[in-house]
């Protein structure tokens, strides 16, 4: 099976296929993360994208059934320089290529991830078109021409309608007294597991909202919080999510991650713009303005939150990336909210700001009284 | 800003000699902290008894103190500098150990001195096992069972506790010396013993095995605000069992997924931080594969080898910033120095896979034992990076210079299956050959045999299937190659290079014609790429210009304009190639840059300065085969390239470069080859009208003892082309060349065996540089022992003290006459022997030597610089340092050779003409008595004041002057001990002399009665022998073991000094140069 990339500027890039046979038209980007391929994966802000790993080989501890961050692969597509068909863990029940072909997802490996990645740092995220079934680069092209990219994935990405979320059972540990009693209202553009699991392992109890909820549909229930979760897209394109948040602050402490983080810039009344290339992996370094010390995160994004159009909003910048001075995170001057670009809950990634999902509760606890 | 900004002074501990467990990794890191600290403005006094670092050399300290690295030197050094602050991270154990001894005495504070980067606790809680153990229950990490013993019947309650297998591991000690898995009563009676003995503090750590774990590293660094970063993870391809330095090591981490790979970076971080280390750090844990449960197994607080292979392999300069650190900087404060541009408060990501291949001195020591554990055996290593791990394995076996550029071990591949399994579980320097031998049967055998599956292997070795997997698809390579025979394509090819095969193996699996694969070659453009280390993946622009060969479809080196010039690196550190060279070659590279031109390098030694990133102007890192070397020639098409500063290793290579057009710089193919051709050499110098020891170059057993009749016993044999007198022996009787010629001759079949006459006076060496009309000899260096000791074992002086002027001028005169004869352009060393009447020549190498880096520090004749000079065309007689025998200057400087010896068991540590030694001290003062003493307490050699002197001679020493060294020693209040002959030779010359049976001998060392051994073999290197035994006994129990009476002679002086002597005076090399 032959693999091919092909670039809306032209560049074609051609390798071996794997996975599920199939064409996609995505927007290309790269991600530096040297572990946690499964985590990228059913990572649901990845919908829309073609994922291009700079690490070269990809596979090696196959696919495990407790490492999916939602229900299943939402990438358009995967890069890799070389994947393991035998794979080696004691949690591995099927390796990537089988995993990708019962997704439904196409992949190619044995192409120059790295120029690849050269590329698109040069050049920007990028339009593209992977297939592993024999196309043609003038049938690629075409497909191109044809296929409009969406930027309001948010809007499905998450769950289709109100749900209680029991969290799945994490492998980390947790003091769950610390957020028992507490209820949370998630705002769900596409959230990962593991951030529920933030959650539920504090000992809160979480309900889930599906885009398009309204301030009152929340507020019905009378939760002490309010989670606004990372998702696909561009933030400007979540006209709903920005409304309903809008209308929350004040009322409801509020917690926002990636997509959420960027929601809450709109809704305060800043502006958010695309990034070059984004920031995709775990190895970021982001320093806390408040108490002066960095942490490692992990990171995947394509939007950033204008630093100079929130702080007039009454938002003060908590955080920045240490190698672009980029905004990852903020806090309202007065009221309860604060959020992050970046995930503190890793999957994959480090664990090191974990310290925020305590912060929350603790500032739910602190407003419930 | 530093935070620390009263630093005006900081003190840097070196690591002293290389041995086995601290090598060149700290020559690295402390030339990276010394920039560091100096970056910014602050004075950097450097104490290292080491000669031949970079960081001793001009430039990278602002002072340097070639002292001994003793507590006496170390106070009196900062009573006289008054430094701020003290670094003792940099320094290996050897630094740190002093540091604590130091601080724990209160003499830094006494001299208002802080301890930077780690303090007394923190290194305590790290180092001692039962207060890490605490430590680490306290913060909830996991520890397996152990307890800490000082004596054997503890040892044995705990066995018969938990049962076997259990660990040895001794406190304080360097690379796991004494250490070991016992299984049973008598390997734990053994290690349990020597374990307690090596112990600085008399302490083991006995604990429950992990061996089979996954064995996983993390490099990590914290600053004084909290921050912590892992700079990069390590897999051991070996699992728990094998000592990390003997292990294959991959980075990053494989087989982890991500949950795992955090929950051990998670424990890094919290240990770190428990231990409140601020600088670097290296955190070794075992991993259950079965569970996923995991415990830590020590800590390094300090940088190590692993952060060299961390640093090099991510691209992260780890001592720099440990320097940084330690001097008050924040890393949110730093810059990643590659991209320039990004924040050094981040994790390097990797988009390549490095191999870390240990070198080992076992094709010297033929007698020691293979088996590998959890003492470190490892001279050196090579690493390499490629974009696949099958073809990042290929590239570093290849790299070893072991005559192997693939898996296939024709000694291994002719084993029955029952020997095959057996030499697996063996576990042995070769287990990967055998390994790949058992795949390669499972895969002709269609896996039909069981006992040669992919999950038969694991269970048999525990390595992991992942890793066993890729040695797979290396031997499935190997199959797809043979089975091409004749239709080699450049499909096939394209695979072949991509995981790592190299020309010769493609063509000697397909039986191609290298026309037909050079054809196809070029053809299809089957080339390597060169891409970059980074650290980011490619997600940001890097400056550096630090490369890795793969097959790939983009090219991203940036080829200049400039006028450039290769040099060839050394590769591993291995006994008789060691640091030395690459002091050369980064010497080397600083002149290339002085003459305006670039300065290219390539090597494969993650341990060194040479390979770091801000070296050279630019790095390739790759294997030094002449493939290799090509690619990177075609690449770059530089002007030309040097070849003589990377020793033996690069030399090899003049003939096929020489072959293929390539500009060889400075001396050319055929004078190297002239010199490097005993025959010819010694044709050449008779032309000239110098002598060399009669001889002859014999390729059979009959020639052999024709040659014999002419020149009679002793003789000193060998094969050709040598590294460190590898093979060479003294023999003096039949039945010994017949021995010696089985083993030498199957060991070389392309050369002949030389047979020389033994020539029995002085050993004096020569170093030039010349630039084809003139030379200049800076120094000459003479041996305290007789001919016969291998120069780099011998003790040597700067100036000679003994040579008469006249043969003094013979030696200059022999000198310039070989290298103009010769073609020298560049360095040359010749070694001479004078027997009291005649001086011979020994050897002429047409390159750089141990000596160079010495005789440029005593001498202040920057050496390599007038070499690369001379090569570029730029006379001698102008470079304002003269030509002919440069003025002595008016100090001494004797080197004392360092020995693993306590590291290596079933090897003879007696003196002979193979070398052993892995490194070395300089001693310096006024005179030839205050420097030997220092050499000596510089070795580490213990000098004893009293006790018993056990002596035993060889029958060619049973003279006068042996006679009067022994009654020396008992004239400073020695009772002698002798046994056999040599007792009744000296109870024949009215020596009081006791009786002590080998037996005997080893009670009173055990007892601490003996205290010198003094014991020259007839014939070393013979396992089960009485002297053999008590030469071991005694050189693991750290008594001073002499095995040349010259030795004894020397130390003999150093006895006195420290009996009668007052304290040394500590002063700065500059203080005695400048004298």
């Amino acid at each position: 099976m032959e693999g091919l990339l092909y670039l809306e500027n032209g560049s074609v890039y051609r390798g071996k296929g794997f996975g599920a046979p199939g064409s996609n038209v995505g927007e290309l980007v790269f991600n530096t993360s040297m572990t946690g391929y499964q985590g990228i994966l059913t990572d649901p802000s990845y919908m829309g994208q073609i994922i291009n790993m700079t690490y070269p080989l990809i596979g090696n501890y196959g696919v495990s059934e407790v490492d999916n961050q939602s229900g299943g692969i939402h990438a358009f597509g995967f890069v890799t320089r070389d994947i393991t068909f035998r794979p080696s863990n004691r949690m591995s029940v099927m390796s990537i290529n089988e995993w990708l072909e019962q997704q439904g997802v196409p992949g190619i490996y044995n192409v120059d991830t790295r120029a690849i990645t050269k590329k698109i740092r040069t050049e920007g995220t990028i339009k593209c078109v992977i297939s592993n079934e024999g196309i043609s680069v003038g049938q690629a092209k075409d497909m191109i021409g044809k296929t409009e990219l969406r930027t309001d994935y948010m809007r499905e990405a998450g769950v289709r309608e109100r749900a209680i979320c029991k969290g799945v059972a994490g492998e980390g540990q947790n003091d769950r007294s610390r957020g028992a009693g507490l209820r949370i209202a998630v705002l769900d553009f596409g959230i990962k597991r593991n951030i529920i699991s933030g959650l539920t392992d504090r000992g809160c109890e979480v309900t889930m909202y599906p885009y398009g909820t309204t301030a009152e549909e929340i507020l019905a229930l009378n939760p002490d919080g309010l989670f606004l979760s990372n998702g696909p897209g561009d933030p400007e394109a979540c006209g709903l999510g920005v409304k309903t948040t809008r209308e929350l602050l004040g009322r409801l402490p509020i917690f926002g991650i990636c997509m959420g983080h960027q929601v809450i810039a709109l809704a305060a009344g800043g502006r958010t713009y695309k990034l070059k290339f984004g920031h995709r992996g775990a190895n970021h370094g982001v320093i806390d303005l408040e108490t002066g010390k960095s942490a490692i995160t992990s990171q995947n994004h394509s939007f950033a939150v204008d630093k100079d159009s929130i702080t007039v909003k009454d938002m003060v910048v908590t955080h920045l990336n240490l190698n672009d001075g980029t905004v990852e995170g903020m806090r309202h001057k007065t009221l309860p909210v604060f959020s992050v670009q970046y995930h503190p809950e890793g999957s994959p990634g480090p664990n090191d700001s974990q310290y925020l999902f305590d912060r929350f509760v603790k500032m739910v606890r602190e407003y419930k009284k | 800003m530093p935070k620390c900004e009263n630093l005006k002074k900081v003190l840097m501990i070196g690591s002293g000699p290389i041995i086995i467990g601290q090598a060149a990794e700290f020559d690295y890191a402390g030339t990276q902290a010394c920039k560091a600290i100096r970056e910014e403005g602050i004075e950097c006094v450097l104490v290292n008894s080491n000669p031949a670092t970079i960081m001793t050399d001009e430039g990278i300290a602002d002072k340097v103190y070639m002292e001994p690295l003793t507590e006496e030197a170390l106070e009196a050094i900062i009573a006289k500098e008054r430094p701020e602050g003290v670094l003792a991270g940099f320094g290996g154990q050897t630094g740190l150990n002093l540091a604590m001894e130091l601080e724990g005495k209160g003499v830094f504070a006494k001299y208002g001195a802080v301890l930077l980067g780690v303090n007394r606790d923190s290194i305590r809680r790290a180092e001692d096992r039962d207060e890490f153990k605490t430590l680490m229950r306290e913060i909830g990490e996991p520890v397996p069972g152990s307890i800490i013993a000082t004596e054997m019947e503890a040892c044995r309650a705990f066995v018969a506790e938990v049962g076997y297998p259990v660990i040895i591991r001794p406190a304080y000690t360097l690379g796991g010396t004494g250490g070991g898995i016992a299984t049973n009563d008598e390997e734990l009676n053994t290690l349990v013993t020597s374990g307690i003995e090596n112990s600085a503090i008399g302490q083991i750590l006995l604990e429950e095995s992990v061996a089979g774990w996954k064995e996983i590293e993390y490099e990590v660094m914290r600053d004084a605000k909290d921050n912590c970063i892992t700079v990069c993870g390590m897999e051991n391809f070996d699992p728990v069992g094998v000592h990390t330095g003997d292990s294959i090591v991959v980075a990053p981490i494989q087989t982890l997924r991500d949950f795992e790979y955090q929950m051990l970076r998670d424990a890094a971080l919290k240990i770190i931080r428990s231990l409140d280390i601020e600088g670097g750090c290296n955190v070794q844990f075992a991993l259950d594969p079965e569970t996923s449960n995991y415990i830590v197994i020590e800590v390094n607080p300090r940088v190590s080898r692993s952060s060299a292979l961390a640093s090099k392999a991510a691209g992260y300069p780890i001592a720099k910033l440990a320097a940084k650190i330690a001097l008050g900087y924040s890393l949110d404060e730093l810059k990643n120095y590659v991209t320039g541009e990004t924040s050094a408060c981040f994790e390097p990501t990797l988009d390549y896979c490095v191999v870390k291949f240990p070198k080992w001195p076992f094709d010297k020591f033929k007698t020691a034992s293979r088996r590998l554990g959890t003492q470190m055996k490892a001279t050196g290593e090579v690493m390499s990076i490629s974009r696949t791990f099958e073809s990042a394995l290929l590239k570093a076996i290849t790299s070893l210079e072991i005559k192997l550029e693939g898996l296939r071990v024709p000694s291994i591949m002719k084993l029955a299956d029952e020997a095959l399994i057996a030499k697996i579980e063996a576990r042995d320097d070769e287990r990967i050959f055998a390994i790949a031998e058992a795949m390669r049967r499972g895969r002709e055998r269609s896996g039909t045999d069981p006992r040669f599956t992919r999950d038969a292997i694991f269970e048999l070795t525990k390595v992991d299937r992942w890793f066993l997997s890729k040695v797979d698809r290396i031997v499935k390579m190997e199959q797809t190659l043979a089975r091409a025979k004749g239709k080699l394509n450049a499909e096939i090819i394209y695979e072949a290079e991509e995981i790592g095969f190299t020309d010769n193996e493609i063509l000697e699996l397909s039986g191609a014609k290298r026309e037909v694969l050079l054809d196809i070659r070029a053809v299809n453009d089957i080339y390597p790429v060169y891409k970059m280390v980074d650290t980011c993946g490619g997600e940001f622009e890097a400056l550096t210009p630090y490369y890795y060969s793969c097959f790939d479809a983009e090219d991203e080196t940036r080829v200049s304009d400039e006028k450039k010039i290769l040099i060839v690196g050394s590769g591993p550190i291995r006994i008789g190639q060691g640091i030395e060279f690459d002091y050369c070659c980064v010497r080397g590279v600083w002149a290339i840059k002085e003459f305006g031109y670039e300065a290219i390098i390539i090597n494969n030694n993650p341990e060194t300065v040479s390979t770091d990133f801000d070296t050279s102007d630019k790095l390739y890192f790759e294997a030094l085969h002449i493939d290799d070397v090509m690619n990177v020639i075609k690449k770059e098409r530089p002007q030309g390239i040097i070849l003589q500063f990377g020793g033996q290793t690069s030399l090899n290579l003049a003939e096929e470069l020489d072959r293929r057009g390539i500009n060889i710089l400075g001396t050319s193919f055929e004078s190297i080859d002239l010199a490097e051709d005993r025959e010819k050499t010694t044709e050449f110098l008779a032309g000239l009208g110098i002598q060399t020891p009669p001889g002859a170059s014999v390729t059979t057993k009959e020639a052999a003892f024709e040659a014999v009749g002419r020149l009679g016993y002793p003789l000193v044999v060998r094969p050709s082309y040598v590294i460190g007198g590898r093979a060479m022996q003294v023999v003096y009787t039949d039945h010994e060349l017949l021995e010696y010629l089985t083993e030498a001759v199957s060991l070389s079949d392309e050369h002949p065996v030389l047979i020389d006459k033994y020539i029995l006076g002085k050993e004096i060496e020569v170093d030039a540089i010349s630039d084809g009309t003139d030379i200049l000899i800076p120094g000459i260096m003479e041996h305290v022992e007789r001919t016969g000791v291998h120069s780099g074992d011998s003790i040597s002086v700067y100036p000679p003290h003994t040579i008469p002027q006249s043969v003094q001028d013979t030696l200059v005169d022999y000198t310039n006459r070989i290298t103009r004869g010769l073609g020298v352009v560049g360095l040359v060393n010749v070694q001479y022997a004078w027997d009291g009447k005649d001086v011979y020549v020994i050897e002429v190498n047409p390159r750089a030597s141990r000596t160079v880096p010495i005789i440029s520090k005593v001498t202040g004749v920057p050496m390599v610089r007038l070499a690369i000079a001379a090569m570029l065309g730029y006379p001698l007689k102008d470079s304002g340092f003269g030509t002919g025998l440069y003025p002595s200057k008016n100090l001494t400087a004797v080197k004392v050779p360092v020995f693993s010896g306590a590291k290596l068991t079933d090897v003879d540590i007696a003196l002979g003409p193979e070398m052993k030694s892995t490194g070395e001290v300089l001693g310096v003062d006024t005179t030839f008595e205050k420097a030997c003493y220092k050499g000596f307490l510089a070795s580490g050699v213990h000098i004893p004041l009293e006790g018993s002197f056990y002596v035993r001679l060889k029958d060619p020493d049973k003279n006068a002057a042996s006679l009067e060294v022994v009654r020396a020693y008992a004239k400073e209040g020695f009772s002698i001990l002798s046994h056999g002959g040599t007792l009744t030779y000296l109870q024949e010359n009215e020596i009081d002399v006791a009786e002590a049976s080998a037996k005997e001998a080893k009670t009173m060392i055990a007892e601490g009665k003996i205290t010198i051994v003094l014991d020259v073999p007839t014939v070393a290197n013979n396992p089960g022998t009485d002297s053999f035994e008590v030469r071991r006994y005694a050189i693991e129990r750290n008594l001073p073991v002499l095995t040349c009476v010259d030795t004894a002679e020397a130390f003999l002086l150093a006895l006195r000094m420290k009996k009668h002597g007052d304290q040394p005076d500590y002063r700065s090399l500059e203080e005695y140069v400048r004298r």
